[in-house]
């Protein structure tokens, strides 16, 4: 029984170590033009490297930038980035199953609660497959995120961004939301969101439409489907 | 401490909260149907609403800058062609760097 299992460890690791390093590499040029960026919206050095270390969220670190460098008051960009952030606390729920984390385990293994180390971890056959799949795209990704956003902060901090097209961050929104529009009901979502916040433009303080387009979210999701959409 | 600052830790700090609550709270609140349909469906119309407003907020008034939505275009184009997100990002950005530096 034991042979077997160090066998099967054994065979499963170069594949998944393999991709978790392509998407390591990835993350990493997606982190790069986030520290350009979130330099070209006026946050500093510092304040950048905490967003990659700390928030550590893709989706979430691009909305705070965009939202603090439009509003009149940085902390519209708080409630924007979280509302992003909550699809990381349902990951929590394969997660958890899979890594059983116990007591003060849980600390560490909630940091790298991701969109891909989910996807990754998922998407294994055995559960110690799954472990190996979560933790490696984990710690590489990370570590890649760091080294990109560093680099990135440090070329939009020579160049103009704006020169470079670097503020054009629709496209990363664009980009992000694209696979989720497969579905009717998410493509009618993501209409009414996107009425409802350009509605709100001239109304509300810089900030608030995006966030109101949440509201789309939390009635799109209580009324109960008629269809099958 | 500045307000950015302030700003910068706080959601930093929320954004954790989120993810440790994830792997903290008992399956049936994670779980429940409603629940995840509103967190499936949240992503989608925020991004879209960030989409949105990058486009045509010019602090609340509406403008546009045909560069930025040429690049939005290119980018769109991309997508299409089931480009990868960075492609798709890189694609944006030339085409908007582009124009700007020729027009």
């Amino acid at each position: 029984m034991r042979g077997v299992e160090v066998r099967g460890v054994e065979s499963f690791k170069a594949p998944v170590l393999r991709a978790a390093i392509g998407i390591g590499i990835y993350a990493g040029a997606f982190s790069f033009s986030f520290g350009a960026v979130s330099i070209a919206s006026g946050l500093s050095l510092a304040q950048t490297l905490v967003l990659s270390l700390v928030m550590f969220s893709g989706a979430s670190q691009f909305a705070f930038v965009g939202v603090a460098a439009a509003a009149g008051s940085p902390y519209s960009a708080i409630p924007a980035a979280l509302l992003l952030a909550t699809r990381n606390a349902f990951y929590g729920l394969p997660v958890s199953e899979i890594l059983q984390p116990r007591g003060p385990a849980r600390l560490w293994t909630a940091h790298f609660v991701l969109d891909e180390t989910t996807a990754m971890a998922v998407a294994q056959p055995t559960r110690g497959a799954q472990r190996y799949a979560f933790w490696a795209t984990g710690l590489i990704l990370c570590t890649l995120w760091q080294c990109g956003t560093f680099l990135g902060a440090r070329v939009g901090a020579v160049i103009d961004p704006l020169t470079f097209g670097l503020d054009a961050s629709p496209a990363v929104f664009l980009a992000l939301l694209w696979p989720a529009l497969a579905r009717p009901r998410a493509r009618l979502v993501a209409g009414a969101g996107a009425v409802v916040a350009l509605g709100l433009v001239p109304l509300a303080p810089a900030g608030v439409p995006v966030i109101a387009a949440a509201a789309v979210a939390l009635l799109a999701g209580i009324i109960p489907r008629r269809s099958a959409a | 401490m500045t307000p950015l600052w302030a700003a910068v830790v706080v959601a930093c700090l929320g954004s954790y909260a989120l993810k440790l609550a994830g792997v903290s709270l008992p399956e049936s609140v994670l779980g429940h149907p409603g629940v995840q349909r509103v967190a499936a469906l949240l992503p989608v119309a925020m991004l879209a609403a960030l989409v949105a407003v990058q486009l045509f907020d010019g602090g609340g008034r509406y403008t546009l800058d045909w560069r930025t939505l040429t690049g939005l275009l290119a980018g769109l184009v991309a997508l299409l062609l089931r480009a990868g997100l960075l492609v798709v990002f890189v694609v944006s950005i030339a085409v908007t760097a582009g124009l700007r530096a020729l027009v």
